[in-house]
């Protein structure tokens, strides 16, 4: 036997009420990893966003258009490299529940803002050069199973086409994939090209849904930004400028703040965790209290009681919050299965571990360390006696 | 072994101090079995815990192994007691979740020796009470007289030079009663142990070499009757 055995044989003394601890706290480390994966999602284009681009939007709102007639004036501005365009397509793949973003872009120039994209020159080369040419994230393409040179048919749900129609048929030229931690922005879109888009829609030619600008000294983003917008202030199309991480986020933002409705309900849950675990903790103290008398009788001292009390309180909560992070990674492919390409993939991170692993030991010191002062400081004779 | 010099304990309960001793001067040679004796509230366990360095005397000296008890701080006297002093009590107090190998083992986990003699010494203190056989018995698994030759087990498997045990005959029948005493006495004459053992047993007492008796916290000469 060591101490090791000691404190397990401590933990488990009482099993059943200690397995339902255990399964409490699981649930609640699950659940964090669970959210704590879809934060992070939220925050990553933010994060991720390139310092040295700017999206230029409507003034008005994100869904307002603004007129290509622009692209030349933004061009012109020194200290831009490139502008690309966008437009927010809204096609939906054979069912709505197979959403995904899809976007009609302007093909060399988006490539060329967005070096991060990763694909073949092969598949760039048909991307640039062929009218009809789509894109797809890897994710994507597992997900449904496409084939290269697979026509991909999207029903339009803002665009109707000149032939009456809302079916719009792209030919998949190849994947795509984001370098590194941009990861998650690329590999579910759908990017196809705007000349093709523009000629074929019934309405709203000439226009684009935001511009993204290169610029070349990150440090001048802010007076380019200015510049942009003081270009086109009192026009029909006034404009607004923003880094993509503010725009980023504000786009997130129209869903809600994510990042704080998650942080909410895991505070709830490590909250009730906290007191769960505290009254289980205490609870078995109380039934100890004679048992820890006669360790100290034996020799043990004040300092190893209390720590065998505080390791119990943290070993509990590793066992249940390990438990539960693994849960949770477990789960999370099922769930991205289910999602789709609705979210990039969601997995539990290092940087959750760490996060989880700190919390797990917090609360374990802290719900541990008032039983554990009190089994300190218990008196040896007077628990012996019962008083 | 125990040397005791005016030794006095009180207690504060509410606003009131309560004197358990008074004055108590007791010598006790290396390898005597003592029967201390006396009625409810005479203050037999104050003066065991004294001795056994549980608690701290008011005023007076406590002279144990060598030690002077009223000297040591906690930390000390935790130490001292693994090193001089094997406990046993009237209700076992063994721990439940335990097998009787793992409670013998206990205060081992205090000293130096490896998981393999830790374990090999709980065994031959098992072996020298009789229960080898029960060794990964938990104590729910055992009957009264066993879990106390298992208690006295872990009070000898450090090889202490003091027992101190607090009715360890209370809670026994009497045929189980003597078996445990007459192990006492043999750890007494064959092991040299030196015994204090705390008891309302006329009988009980009789297994001891000679008796001390209390009254109102005062050492007395003859038995109060």
């Amino acid at each position: 036997m060591t101490l090791g055995t000691l404190l397990l044989a401590g933990l488990f003394r009482r099993r059943g009420r200690t397995l339902l601890t255990l399964a409490s706290i699981v649930a609640a480390f699950a659940l964090f990893g669970l959210l704590d994966a879809v934060r992070i999602v939220f925050n990553a284009g933010a994060d991720n966003a390139g310092l040295n681009r700017l999206i230029v939007t409507s003034r008005l709102s994100l869904i307002q258009p603004l007129p290509l007639s622009q692209l030349p004036r933004i061009q012109a501005i020194e200290g831009v490299d490139a502008v690309a365009h966008a437009n927010w397509f809204g096609g939906v793949y054979q069912d709505r529940r197979n959403f995904f973003p899809n976007l009609a872009v302007s093909p060399a120039e988006w490539l060329a803002v967005h070096p991060e994209i990763r694909l073949t020159p092969a598949t760039r080369e048909k991307f640039l050069n062929e009218r009809t040419a789509a894109l797809a994230g890897v994710d994507l393409v597992d997900r449904f199973n496409w084939q290269t040179g697979q026509k991909i048919p999207l029903e339009g749900t803002i665009f109707p086409n000149k032939a009456g129609t809302n079916t719009w048929t792209f030919d998949l030229v190849g994947a795509m994939r984001g370098d590194g931690d941009t990861r998650s922005n690329f590999d579910g879109q759908l990017l196809f090209r705007y000349d093709y888009f523009d000629e074929g829609r019934l309405r709203d030619h000439g226009t684009v849904g935001w511009y993204v600008v290169r610029v070349h000294d990150p440090a001048r983003s802010n007076a380019i930004a200015q510049q942009i917008d003081a270009l086109f202030k009192n026009s029909d199309a006034e404009t607004k400028t923003q880094s993509e991480k503010e725009f980023n986020l504000a786009f997130v933002k129209q869903f809600g703040d994510v990042g704080m409705i998650v942080s909410a309900i895991m505070a709830a849950v490590f909250f009730t965790v906290l007191l769960l675990t505290a009254n289980t903790l205490s609870q078995a103290m109380r039934e100890r209290i004679p048992e820890l008398a006669v360790l100290k009788t034996l020799g043990f001292s004040n300092g190893t009681v209390c720590g065998l009390v505080l390791g119990e309180s943290v070993l509990l909560l590793l066992l249940g919050g390990l438990g539960g992070l693994v849960a949770a990674t477990l789960l999370l492919p099922a769930l991205n299965g289910k999602l789709g390409a609705q979210l990039p993939p969601l997995s539990v991170t290092p940087g959750s571990w760490a996060l989880g692993l700190a919390i797990m030991l917090g609360i374990g010191l802290l719900v541990g360390l008032p039983p554990a002062l009190r089994a300190m400081r218990l008196r040896i004779v007077d628990a012996l006696a019962d008083r | 072994m125990v040397s005791l010099r005016k030794v006095s304990k009180s207690y504060v309960r509410g606003r009131q101090s309560v004197a358990v001793l008074h004055d108590v001067d007791l010598d006790i040679p290396d390898g005597d079995f003592v029967a201390l004796m006396g009625p409810s509230g005479s203050g037999k366990t104050t003066l065991l815990n004294l001795i056994g360095g549980l608690d701290s005397p008011t005023a007076g000296s406590v002279e144990v192994a060598g030690a002077h008890l009223e000297r040591l701080n906690s930390g000390q006297l935790a130490q001292w007691r693994a090193a001089n002093v094997g406990f046993i009590f009237q209700f076992y107090n063994l721990l439940p979740m335990l097998s009787a190998r793992s409670n013998v083992e206990l205060p081992l986990l205090l000293t130096a020796l490896s998981a393999r003699e830790r374990e090999q010494r709980a065994m031959i203190a098992l072996s020298l009470v009789g229960l080898a056989d029960r060794a990964n018995h938990r104590p729910a698994e055992l009957s009264g007289g066993q879990e106390q030759r298992v208690a006295i087990a872990r009070a000898v498997v450090s090889d202490p030079r003091l027992l101190v045990c607090d009715e360890p005959t209370g809670d026994l029948d009497r045929q189980t009663a003597d078996d445990i005493l007459g192990l006492l006495q043999r750890l007494n004459r064959e092991h040299g142990k030196t015994i204090i053992m705390v008891t309302h047993d006329p009988k009980a007492a009789q297994f001891a070499s000679r008796q001390v008796h209390l009254d109102k916290g005062v050492l007395t000469d003859a038995p109060v009757v």
